[in-house]
């Protein structure tokens, strides 16, 4: 082996000198180029959670639902009749920043991987994504090219892209985020597992051939965002959904056959990852003949073999002796599978080119001894100064119908139809809720059984008060998993901030995750899994801390599914929760007043927990004919949504208008009754003591709200519904 | 009616097809795309999805497709072939039926409900519609701006194989009423014996009120009923 490592080469693969003198020490020896490499992708951010593993072990990962905790490809839990749902969500904001397209359709890809490597048929894509403001160019076409990218992808494979959320802000201006959620459907028994075992069971490489493309793509990740960034395009990913499409039959064919002991996906760091992964989960060694590895392009090295991150790869330990039962599979969809190497006893990863060892390293040096960092944390300084802002000054500085349609307008608020019309969202037709809704529903064939799925997270508030953004992220994507009809059950999240090396970016990624782990405490809902995004800053500075939640719930009738639409005329609407919202970080406050300022209430969980409680006994009940909970542009915004079909008349109770129209916050939510559900729904409310109190009737073709019998804002129905519809497609046009 | 769904490398909806064939009351089978006899079989279904990835240009490539020869030369004999979406683009690319699909006039992928007035109501596909009916199919595509040269054209419009147009909800066949920018609003021909239709808009989508609507089980109900009298036919020679 070669030895002698010179510090400019560790540093440039993303090592410290500390690093590489504890890899050093480990190996009781010097690293070759290879193992220098290898210790740089298992220990990056990306791959070894060293900064923020201390943080993530506070969440709650326990539950009598929970199949498969935090640990392996995706979680999984339980949504009963034998079935289960993987669920996981990934980041891939670098790739986007940088190659739009490609970035955000492996991103895609990346995680349908990990949903079908656990022995699930993926259902469900959903898209988080944040960008800088559509006045700037360059986010536009970011938006542009991830939202092609996601549907190229998506669509290809036949995978609809069900949901998500799209919100834009200055702090993501040039670093946007690209967040991906998918869940797939499996049978308790088929679960498969990312490990090997057994000495002498074969390693097997299956799918796309092995290329230079992708290299250092988690090293990459692992940096901030700058101008030479460009340059590190070739470190991003180019996606083939085609060949995706073949892998994911094949290996779920596979699994079904029973073969299969252990098997993952080749993400960042390719086959380094996945081999000491697999290891290790196994407590096992792996030893690999790197010329056996197929290869599109010629003189590759072992270490850009080690290295590559080209798509579309699996590692498969089958049961020895099944080698050509797993040919054949393959064979038949078109791909190849090669044995490269067999699992040990030994505890090591070792390579080999031929009979020469290239490189020797033990499992647990890579990936349980990688190491862990306690980062100092420090209260940033603006957040006392918006705390101190007061707000009580605030008032309306155009009519409130001018404010409903500047707010309709507003393209966080404004329909998504641009982008979601771009998505196949009913392939598998499973699609029972389509996208614009609170959460989207599946239905479960094979059962009466539906399951919701959303992915919610409000950066400006979490960077107001990060314990409140992380709390309200899992407490909005439960109000919207609640309101559609379902039972929230687990979360998966991406954690998306700043770099943490910085005291006031950790600071607000432990407050963040303490907020996470307070909200799903408190609502049951146990993290399986997720993903860390640090180093998210350009220049101009780090983004809006964004812990994004993803979270599944079930219905175990789907007919008891709820709309987020009033579903004709005639119906009785009533308001769940106060009257008056806040205007700390609403986007009323952000595009009026442009104070990101005040304070936010410490959420009272509890109370919110009991509220969502209240709302599924109504829907066992059959009460409800619509829900829909009220955040972004407050009541009159949550109004127009409901108004898709036919208008609504509005008194609500004596209040402050401005809070009162256009406040936002928690535990806020408009009911409609079904049909002579009124009186039965009073009475279950003042059971529950819940403030619900009947405000209104659906029908005609205006929208009018009055606020204790004087007038507010009287729209037809038709501008209300045009300004909220088309805003988005003509940023964009 | 024994009915075959050609699942190519690609393909994505020949599941939902299906079931959607199950929801009706018939089995189907599902046909790999490298069989070379399609012999037996009534009905050939080839689905949407995108068959060898799109690569090339869509349905270039599986037209090439072993089992293709052999769905020609059941076509030419008679036999009964519906092309969906990608289906469809294969239809064109292989000539068993005229004209070709290019990029929508947007440029973008259309996902959405789509009205569409049935121009040709008559067995074996449109049997169980009524002439000039208006139903909400969704549409799925890319690549679904139908083009063809004027006399091509005419011809279509004059023999009466233009089975489906793109409409507004009220059944006007104008430029609002065309989501892709097809030559006459033009979502779905047959050949001239009529016994191929290709079509853009997916009927397998809309056979259960859960999922998307019941618009298309007309088409479903029509080729049963066209099964029937095949077989009857055939019963009695």
């Amino acid at each position: 082996m070669v030895t002698g490592m010179k510090p400019e080469v560790w540093r440039e693969m993303g090592l410290s000198d500390e690093e590489y003198a504890a890899a050093a020490a480990r190996l009781g020896r010097e690293l070759n180029y290879l193992e220098t490499g290898i210790f740089a992708v298992m220990w990056s951010e990306h791959c070894s959670y060293k900064t923020s593993k201390t943080v993530l072990r506070r969440f709650p990962t326990e539950g009598p639902q929970v199949l498969q905790g935090p640990g392996e490809n995706a979680g999984i839990i339980d949504i009963g009749d034998g079935f289960g749902v993987a669920f996981k969500m990934e980041s891939h904001n670098h790739p986007s920043a940088i190659e739009p397209y490609q970035g955000a359709a492996t991103g895609v890809g990346g995680i349908l991987r990990d949903i079908f490597t656990m022995g699930a048929r993926p259902v469900a894509v959903l898209d988080a994504l944040r960008f800088g403001p559509l006045t700037e160019a360059g986010n536009k076409t970011l938006l542009r090219g991830v939202v092609q990218g996601i549907g190229g992808y998506g669509n290809s494979i036949g995978i609809p892209t069900v949901g998500g959320d799209l919100y834009f802000d200055p702090a993501f201006s040039g670093n946007p985020l690209v967040n991906v959620m998918a869940a797939g459907i499996l049978r308790h028994e088929d679960i498969a597992a990312g490990a090997a075992r057994g000495a002498g069971n074969p390693v097997m490489i299956v799918g796309a051939r092995t290329g230079r493309d992708g290299i250092h793509g988690a090293t990459f990740a692992s940096v901030e965002l700058t101008a030479e960034s460009e340059s590190r395009r070739s470190a991003v990913q180019v996606g083939d959904p085609f060949m995706e499409k073949l892998l994911m039959e094949a290996c779920l064919e596979l699994i079904r056959a029973g073969v299969v002991i252990g098997i993952q996906d080749m993400g960042a760091a390719g086959l380094t990852c996945s081999a000491a992964e697999m290891a290790g989960r196994g407590g096992s060694g792996i030893e690999l003949d790197l010329a056996l590895v197929p290869r599109r392009e010629t003189g590759m090295t072992p270490y850009e073999i080690m290295l590559s991150e080209s798509q579309e790869r699996m590692l498969v330990v089958p049961r020895a002796g099944s080698e050509a039962q797993v040919e054949e599979v393959f064979r038949r969809w078109g791909l190849e599978a090669a044995t490269i190497g067999r699992v040990t006893d030994d505890g090591l990863l070792r390579l080999r080119e031929r009979e020469t060892v290239v490189a020797e390293i033990p499992v647990a040096a890579l990936t349980d001894e990688a190491p862990v960092y306690e980062r100092p944390a420090a209260e940033p300084a603006y957040i006392a100064g918006l705390r101190a802002a007061d707000l009580s000054g605030l008032r309306l500085r155009l009519s409130p119908a001018e404010t409903l349609l500047a707010l309709l307008q507003n393209p966080t608020i404004a329909s998504k139809s641009w982008v979601y019309r771009q998505y196949d969202h009913q392939v598998g037709t499973n699609t029972v809720e389509l996208p614009g809704g609170d959460a989207a529903v599946l239905r479960v064939r094979g059962t009466t059984r539906g399951i919701a799925l959303t992915t919610d997270c409000n950066s400006r508030l979490t960077y107001m008060d990060p314990f409140y953004g992380g709390a309200w992220a899992v407490t909005e994507a439960a109000q919207n998993i609640v309101c559609a009809g379902a039972r929230p059950l687990g979360v998966t999240d991406c954690l998306n901030f700043g770099n943490p090396e910085h005291p006031e970016i950790f600071w607000q990624f432990e407050q963040a995750c303490a907020g996470v782990t307070a909200a799903c405490l408190a609502l049951a809902t146990p993290v399986t899994g997720g993903n860390v995004s640090f180093y998210n800053e350009t220049p101009a500075g780090p983004i809006y801390p964004t812990p994004m939640i993803g979270m599944v719930g079930v219905l175990d009738d789907i007919d008891r599914r709820c709309p987020a639409v009033f579903p004709a005329g005639g119906e009785k609407i009533f308001l769940l929760g106060s009257v008056e919202g806040l205007l700390a970080g609403s986007e009323y406050a952000s595009m009026f007043e442009n104070p990101v300022a005040g304070a936010l209430p410490p959420l009272n969980l509890p109370g919110l927990k009991k509220r969502l409680d209240f709302i599924l006994a109504a829907q066992e009940r059959r009460l409800l004919s619509a829900a829909h909970d009220i955040t972004e542009g407050g009541f009159a915004v949550a109004l127009t949504e409901m108004a898709a079909g036919t208008g609504a008349r509005v008194d609500l109770p004596p209040g402050e208008i401005l809070p009162a129209l256009f406040g936002e916050g928690p535990g806020r939510f408009i009911l409609t009754a079904a049909a002579g559900a009124e009186a039965e729904l009073k009475a279950l409310a003042a059971a529950w003591e819940q403030p619900l109190a009947w405000v209104g009737e659906t029908g005609g073709e205006e929208l009018s709200i009055s606020l204790g019998g004087a007038d507010a804002l009287r729209l037809t129905r038709a501008r209300c519904r045009a300004a909220y519809g088309n805003a988005l497609a003509a940023l964009m046009r | 009616m024994k009915i075959g769904i050609v699942r190519f490398p690609g393909s994505n909806c020949e599941t939902d097809c299906l079931e959607a064939w199950r929801v009706m009351g018939a089995a189907a089978d599902m046909l790999w795309h490298q069989e070379t006899s399609v012999r037996g079989y009534d009905l050939i279904v080839l689905p949407g999805g995108f068959s060898y990835g799109d690569y090339l240009r869509t349905g270039a490539i599986a037209r090439f497709s072993p089992i293709m020869a052999d769905v020609i030369r059941h076509a030419r004999e008679g036999g009964l072939v519906w092309g969906i979406c990608n289906g469809f683009q294969i239809l064109t690319e292989c000539g068993l039926l005229p004209g070709a699909l290019l990029r929508n006039a947007g440029l973008s992928f259309i996902c959405a409900p789509q009205f569409l007035r049935v121009e040709k109501a008559a067995p074996p596909f449109t049997g169980a519609y009524a002439p000039g009916q208006v139903i909400c199919l969704p549409i799925n595509h890319g690549e679904g701006n139908y083009c063809i040269d004027a006399a091509g054209r005419r011809e279509l419009e004059e023999e009466g194989r233009v089975v489906f147009r793109y409409v507004t909800a009220e059944g006007a066949a104008d430029a609002a009423g065309n989501p892709n920018g097809s030559a006459g609003n033009i979502a779905g021909i047959v050949n001239r014996a009529g016994n191929v239709l290709g079509m853009m808009p997916h009927p397998e989508r809309a056979v259960e009120n859960l999922t998307g609507g019941e618009d298309g089980r007309g088409l479903f109900r029509s080729l049963l009923s066209a099964g029937r009298e095949r077989h009857g036919h055939r019963d009695e020679t």
